[in-house]
């Protein structure tokens, strides 16, 4: 009964937070996964379609967009780095710099939609039921797995802003870290998934 | 970068491990750039090309996100064994879809 008479005996287990965390993760992954195996699929029965259709989107925007990401997850990382460190005012620009870098991969994604939708191309539009079945299945397919991925990523903005809130009010510390990393995981699945996103839709499409 | 290691060997973790420095991360970083820059080349010569930049490349950039900024190097085997499981699940999908499409 050593541990009782310790002034802050609170039962923390961080490697269980993260198992959680990771199994939470490998749920996401499964649900990305089936979207991207339908793809495939479609993708092989209907590939004129889906070139004709894929260069109608922006590259430069998607190529920007990851660019905009894989910096924003490298900043979660040196978060963790500096808190590891004890460092909370680097610890806080960092995150302030992943989340401003969150909103701008927003702002182009909503630019890059609402000229889609300029040109008739909507979810249930009538220009797309004109469209080849193929090119209908292609931006089905586009909205919903860039929509569920641009969910994501107001989620993991939501997530990390309130970690950047418990690093401010020093819930978060260099003893205490946990959330700030499952925060930081859950940021970097989304990144990974963009990963898949760009070469499907944008580039080898 | 040799006071951040220096610093680093300050806090170890609860396992004893070192942490790593900022870095190590900045050249992971470096790398993924480097890796899509390739990719985007890759899908200028055709589209052979960018679906082999697709098949090679991208599970590359996943594989240095996941083992570097998601910390799995420095993880257990019981979490690694969870992300490989999951994967391996989705192959395993994967080659049955791909079986059955072949043959119709």
């Amino acid at each position: 009964m050593s541990e009782s008479s310790h002034a802050h005996a609170i039962h923390r287990d961080d490697f269980g937070a993260r198992l959680g965390m990771w199994l939470f993760l490998v749920t996401e992954m499964v649900l990305f996964g089936g979207l991207f195996i339908a793809y495939s699929y479609m993708r092989s029965k209907y590939p004129a379609e889906f070139h004709h259709a894929g260069a109608e989107l922006n590259a430069t925007l998607g190529i920007t967009n990851t660019l905009v990401l894989l910096t924003s997850s490298l900043t979660v990382v040196l978060a963790i780095v500096a808190i590891q460190r004890g460092d909370r005012r680097k610890t806080m620009a960092f995150l302030a710099t992943t989340l401003g870098l969150g909103l701008v991969f927003l702002v182009i994604k909503s630019f890059e939609w609402a000229t889609k939708f300029h040109h008739g191309l909507y979810p249930n539009s009538a220009h797309l039921a004109t469209l080849p079945h193929g090119e209908q299945v292609f931006f089905g397919l586009y909205f919903t797995m860039t929509g569920l991925h641009g969910l994501h990523v107001i989620a993991g903005l939501s997530v990390l802003g309130y970690m950047l809130r418990m690093v401010a009010k020093g819930e978060i510390t260099q003893d205490r870290y946990v959330h700030l990393e499952n925060g930081g995981l859950y940021w970097h699945l989304v990144d990974v998934i963009w990963i898949f996103l760009l070469p499907l839709f944008y580039l080898a499409a | 970068m040799s006071d951040h290691s220096l610093a680093s060997s300050e806090h170890a973790d609860d396992h004893g491990v070192e942490h790593p420095g900022y870095g190590t991360f900045v050249k992971v970083w470096l790398a993924l750039v480097v890796l899509t820059g390739l990719l985007v080349l890759m899908s200028h010569f055709g589209q052979s090309y960018a679906v082999w930049g697709l098949l090679i490349l991208t599970p590359i950039k996943a594989g240095l996100v996941f083992y570097f900024f998601m910390h799995l190097k420095y993880e257990g085997a019981l979490l690694k064994g969870v992300v490989l499981v999951t994967l391996g699940t989705l192959l395993i999908f994967f080659a049955l879809l791909f079986s059955d499409v072949a043959f119709r």
